[in-house]
């Protein structure tokens, strides 16, 4: 225990001496790397948009309100769009993400050395590129629409399922499957008694959850082309129409709201 | 378990979803959705067709990457990245600790409590890109937005996991330093603080790394950073420019990743 005297009595401190010096000196480099960061960027800053700037937010929201409830005639499709991307993207990542999981968890691979680097790096590239980026990609692909931001959330998503229902699978109590090996299951078998059983819940809330995520990210891809609520969103900005664009934020909040909250109770369900 | 009580006795497995009306409304209405949505997604499988050779010569552009011709632009980008995520993570998380300790059940009265969660529900529900949207066209173009767009995602995120956490920690702890006669901020430092603290540190961590992939995309609406690059190189269709600027991003988050992993058992 660290103490200290003071006064010829002893006084109870948190950590020696020693500890305490090294604490002080990461919190003296993390504040100098953060004040020449900020330094950094201040120079890149023109200060006079900045200090413009609560006047322009007065500005903007007064020609944001009221919203132009008229224009909800239009959204219902691109609304319907938006879940639908969210949704079957979720659906084509979770079912390219079982066996990427499957070959990326040490227990289950077939091979250490070949097969669980290579499914790592798939999760690795798939999780650090954001789905507006594959978005920017598909859309020069497949064409804008509806069906690019399906794969872009797809393939945004994979990395995501893939790399927590891995880490699931190497987390499972092994004596199960020995249990389920010993009364002489085959591969198969096993996977099917053994492990699937035990990673199931963790994989269904799993999925739920980066659903919620993608009805999110879905609301955006529109802005590159990909379809749902950020085509009329970006048609509103460009347009400056700000009465439409604040009906459309009205929506997109709504949206997530109540896809939280359905995501909640599910998982709430299952777990 | 089901157990057929005729002999031969046979096992089955059980379902997943225990009630039989539930099971069955939740696959028919799935069904039933899935049909509905993929009746009325419009694919042009003529467009796509035709996309395909396009995309080979698009994914062939990418190949082989060119680091070289626009490497002063990628080094720029991703410096300005970098201490965009490091201002916005450290900003962001030193708000994020006085709204998530507000926005604990246990430990904020009620009306702190409700303020606190509309703050953590606002900065939740839109996509960083809106956010980015609005900031560019309050704070001009340039890093600066984008930094105020990273610090309003990291309040949300970071404040509502560590609100999460108060709420799930054992009270008994806590309750043992007040019983020292601790006063309220001693309490919190002493008796909160270092059963959140792995944790948090973890998740401070993971949120680095996801600003640093968002600040990615920041830059395509104006935010700076390594997005406005790539962005650039979508534009002028320079396709392995911006292959080397994706392998870059990928590098880092690996990077990061490792190093985070590393951090976190050092810290347990």
């Amino acid at each position: 225990m660290a103490v200290a005297f003071r006064d010829g009595t002893r006084v109870w401190r948190r950590r020696e001496r020693a500890a305490q010096f090294a604490v002080w000196a990461a919190w003296l480099v993390g504040a100098a790397v953060f004040v020449a960061c900020v330094q950094l960027i201040s120079d890149k800053t023109i200060w006079a948009f900045v200090t413009d700037a609560p006047t322009q937010a007065a500005d903007l929201a007064v020609r944001m309100v009221p919203p132009d409830w008229g224009f909800i005639r239009v959204l219902w499709r691109p609304l319907w769009d938006t879940i639908n991307i969210a949704t079957l993207g979720t659906v084509l990542a979770i079912i390219v993400a079982i066996p990427i999981a499957y070959c990326a968890a040490r227990n289950t691979t077939p091979s250490a050395t070949l097969v669980r680097p290579l499914a790592l790096f798939v999760i690795v590239s798939s999780r650090s590129i954001n789905s507006l980026i594959w978005a920017l990609m598909l859309v020069v692909i497949v064409g804008p629409g509806v069906f690019a931001g399906i794969l872009a959330i797809g393939l945004r998503s994979i990395g995501f399922c893939a790399k927590l229902l891995y880490e699931a699978i190497e987390e499972i109590d092994e004596r199960q499957v020995e249990a389920v090996r010993a009364t002489g299951a085959s591969r198969a078998q096993v996977t099917a008694y053994g492990i699937v059983p035990q990673v199931l819940p963790a994989f269904a809330g799993m999925s739920m959850f980066r659903w919620d995520i993608n009805i999110r990210e879905s609301t955006v891809l529109g802005l590159v082309g990909a379809g749902g609520l950020g085509l009329p969103l970006n048609a509103a900005l460009t347009s400056l129409a700000w009465t439409q664009v604040s009906l459309i934020l009205l929506i997109i909040i709504a949206t997530v709201v109540v896809s939280e909250w359905v995501s909640a109770r599910v998982r709430h369900a299952i777990i | 378990m089901s157990l057929a009580v005729d002999a031969p006795r046979r096992w089955r497995k059980p379902p997943f979803i225990a009630r039989a009306w539930l099971r069955w409304t939740l696959t028919l209405g799935a069904a039933l959705y899935l049909a509905l949505a993929l009746c009325t997604t419009e694919v042009s499988w003529t467009r796509v067709w035709q996309g395909i050779p396009r995309g080979m010569q698009f994914v062939a552009a990418f190949f082989p990457p060119d680091f070289a011709s626009r490497w002063g632009d990628i080094v720029d980008g991703i410096a300005e990245s970098i201490w965009m995520t490091v201002v916005a993570t450290a900003i962001g998380i030193a708000l994020a600790i006085p709204v998530g300790i507000g926005a604990a059940r246990n430990l904020a009265p009620a009306p702190v409590y409700y303020v606190c969660r509309a703050v953590l529900a606002v900065s939740r529900s839109f996509q960083e890109i809106i956010l980015a949207i609005f900031f560019v066209k309050l704070f001009g173009f340039g890093p600066f937005a984008g930094c105020v767009t990273l610090v309003v995602a990291t309040i949300g995120f970071y404040g509502k996991l560590l609100a999460e956490d108060v709420e799930d920690m054992d009270p008994a702890q806590a309750e043992a330093v007040r019983a020292t006669g601790a006063s309220w901020l001693q309490w919190i430092n002493f008796g909160v603080q270092p059963q959140v603290m792995p944790r948090m540190i973890g998740l401070a961590l993971y949120r680095f790394d996801i600003n640093f992939r968002e600040s990615a995309v920041v830059g395509i609406v104006g935010g700076g950073g390594i997005g406005a690059t790539l962005d650039t190189a979508f534009l002028r269709y320079e396709f392995d420019s911006a292959a080397a600027i994706l392998l870059v991003i990928i590098g880092i988050v690996m990077l990061v990743e490792y190093s985070s992993g590393f951090v976190r058992r050092w810290v347990q």
